[in-house]
C-alpha cells in the first residue's frame, strides 16, 4: 500500500543502519515515546541490527498502559449496572482493574460495547434513548480530538444519555518527568509522530533546550524508525540539541488546527497519576465546566463514591507487576522476573502485557519464539 | 492506540459532521474528515478512530525517502572506491 511499503524497503532501512555504524563514536541511549514505534522495533529487530553502543529505551507511550486503576474501576462498576452501556476500544478490556477487568465484566453480563470510533458511541446513545451509554476516553493527543468532536456533537443533537470517562493524557509532561529524574539515561527521543500530527513540534522546542536533549519526530514505519534514529545520533554527535522533524508527510510544525481548537474548546489541562509514574501535574485532559455536563465521574459520582480509596490500595499493591519501571525505560521487558511465566497476554498482571502497544506484550510476541 | 493508517478519500458526503468513504487497500470504510475540512477526493489520509487526522503530503515523503537513497548511493559509492 502507498505510503507504507516504500517505507519498508529492506535497502533503505539498510542504509540509514550503515551510515549510523559509520557516524556512531560513543555509547548513546535513546528512548522511542511511543509504543507503536516499540512494535517496529521490536518486530523487525532494528534494535538488533544497530551499532552495539547504541541503546534503545522503551517510552511510556502506551495510553492503555499508563491509565490508572481507579478509572478502570469506575469504567467497570459502571458496566455492571443495568442502565449503561459502556463504549471502550478493544484494547482496554483485558487491563486488570482492582477486580478483575471490563472483559470479565462483559462476560458476568456487563453491558461493554467495543467500539472503533469515538462517533459509534454517539450512534448507541441515539439508538438507545433509555439507556446511559458511557464512552471510555482513553488515549494521547492523538485521539482527543474525536472524542471532543464527540462532545460537541452530542450537545448539538442534544443528547442527554452520553457521558465520558476522560482518562486522556499528554507526552510532554511525561517527557519531563523522565528528563528531570536524576536516574534518567535518555539523551535522545524519537517523539510519537501521530500525537505531533495533532499538536505539532513547537512545544518540544523548549524541552529540548532546556535539558539539551536532541527530539526527532518520527514515523512508525521500519525506514521512518531507523532514519529518527539516525537524525537523533548525528546530533548528538555534533553536540547539536535541535528539534527535527522525520515524519514530514503527516507532521507540520503547528499540527492540525482544525484539531487543536477542538480539543482546547472541549477539554482542559488536569492532574493525572499515571501508573509507573505517580501524579503529574498538567498531564491529562478533563472537560472544560462548559461541558462538565458529559463527564460520567460527575454524572455517575453518587454510584462511584468510595471506589478510589479501594483503588489506591490495590495500586499501591501492585509489587508483582514491574510495569512501573518498564513504562519508565528502566526495565527492559523480558528482565521481569514474571516475564512470560507468570505474566502473559492470556493472564496479565500489568497493562504493558495486554495492550497491542505494551512493550511487554511486544517482547512476548516477536521475542519469545 | 495511536494508530494511524494511510487511505485513499473515495467519496465526501455532506453530512453533519463532514464524513467520506476511504479506501484502505481493498477495505473501505466511513471516516470522519470534521479534523481535516480541506481534504478532496483522491487525498491520501492518515486515519486514527475514524478521523482522518492529516492529509499526506506526497512531495515531504518523497523527500524523505530521497535522502534515505543518497546515504545508500554515497555508501555504493565508497564501498565501490574501496573495491577498485
Amino acid at each position: 500500500m502507498k505510503y507504507l511499503d516504500e517505507f519498508r524497503d529492506a535497502h533503505l532501512v539498510r542504509a540509514c543502519l550503515d551510515q549510523l555504524r559509520a557516524i556512531t563514536t560513543r555509547p548513546w541511549t535513546l528512548m522511542e515515546v511511543c509504543g507503536g514505534q516499540t512494535h517496529t522495533i521490536v518486530r523487525y529487530r532494528l534494535d538488533q541490527l544497530l551499532p552495539p553502543q547504541i541503546r534503545v529505551i522503551h517510552g511510556p507511550g502506551c495510553p492503555v498502559c499508563v491509565t490508572p486503576m481507579e478509572l478502570i474501576d469506575a469504567a467497570i462498576e459502571l458496566a455492571a449496572s443495568p442502565e449503561v452501556l459502556l463504549c471502550s476500544f478493544g484494547d482496554m478490556l483485558r487491563v486488570p482493574g482492582t477486580r478483575g477487568d471490563l472483559l470479565g465484566c462483559k462476560a458476568k453480563g456487563g453491558n461493554v460495547h467495543i467500539i472503533y470510533s469515538p462517533l459509534d458511541a454517539l450512534q448507541l446513545a441515539k439508538a438507545h434513548p433509555h439507556k446511559q451509554v458511557v464512552g471510555f476516553a482513553v488515549g494521547f493527543e492523538t485521539t482527543a480530538p474525536a472524542h471532543a468532536l464527540a462532545v460537541k456533537e452530542a450537545a448539538r443533537l442534544g443528547l442527554t444519555n452520553y457521558s465520558l470517562i476522560v482518562a486522556h493524557v499528554l507526552v510532554p509532561p511525561a517527557l519531563e518527568a523522565i528528563l528531570s529524574s536524576p536516574e534518567n539515561q535518555v539523551q535522545g527521543f524519537l517523539a510519537a509522530g501521530h500525537v505531533c500530527t495533532i499538536m505539532g513540534y513547537e512545544m518540544y522546542e523548549a524541552l529540548a533546550r532546556r535539558y539539551r536533549v536532541p527530539i526527532v519526530v518520527t514515523g512508525f514505519e521500519p525506514v521512518d524508525l531507523v532514519e529518527g534514529l539516525l537524525l537523533t545520533i548525528q546530533q548528538l554527535e555534533e553536540g547539536r540539541y535541535d528539534v527535527l522533524n522525520q515524519y514530514a508527510r503527516s507532521v507540520r510544525r503547528m499540527g492540525n488546527m482544525n484539531a487543536r481548537a477542538l480539543v482546547e474548546e472541549v477539554f482542559e489541562p488536569t492532574t493525572r497519576t499515571w501508573r509507573g509514574f505517580g501524579e503529574l501535574p498538567a498531564s491529562g485532559l478533563a472537560l472544560r465546566p462548559t461541558y462538565r455536563d458529559y463527564d460520567a465521574l460527575v454524572r455517575f459520582a453518587d454510584r462511584l463514591a468510595g471506589l478510589s480509596e479501594k483503588s489506591a490500595v490495590s495500586t499501591s499493591m501492585e509489587q508483582d507487576c514491574q510495569s512501573g519501571l518498564v513504562l519508565q525505560g528502566r526495565l527492559k521487558p523480558s528482565d521481569c522476573p514474571a516475564f512470560g511465566t507468570r505474566c502473559t497476554p492470556e493472564h496479565p498482571l500489568g497493562a504493558p502485557m495486554v495492550s497491542a502497544e505494551g512493550a511487554c506484550a511486544a517482547y512476548y510476541r516477536y521475542r519469545s519464539a | 492506540m495511536c494508530l494511524a493508517i494511510p487511505g485513499q478519500i473515495q467519496a465526501i458526503h455532506d453530512t453533519e459532521p463532514k464524513m467520506g468513504t476511504v479506501a484502505f487497500g481493498g477495505v473501505k470504510k466511513e471516516v470522519c474528515l470534521a479534523l481535516i475540512p480541506e481534504a478532496q477526493v483522491g487525498d491520501y489520509v492518515l486515519v486514527h478512530v475514524g478521523f482522518a487526522i492529516s492529509r499526506l503530503d506526497e512531495r515531504a515523503a518523497q523527500e524523505t525517502l530521497q535522502m534515505v537513497r543518497t546515504l545508500g548511493d554515497r555508501d555504493n559509492r565508497r564501498s565501490r572506491d574501496e573495491i577498485s
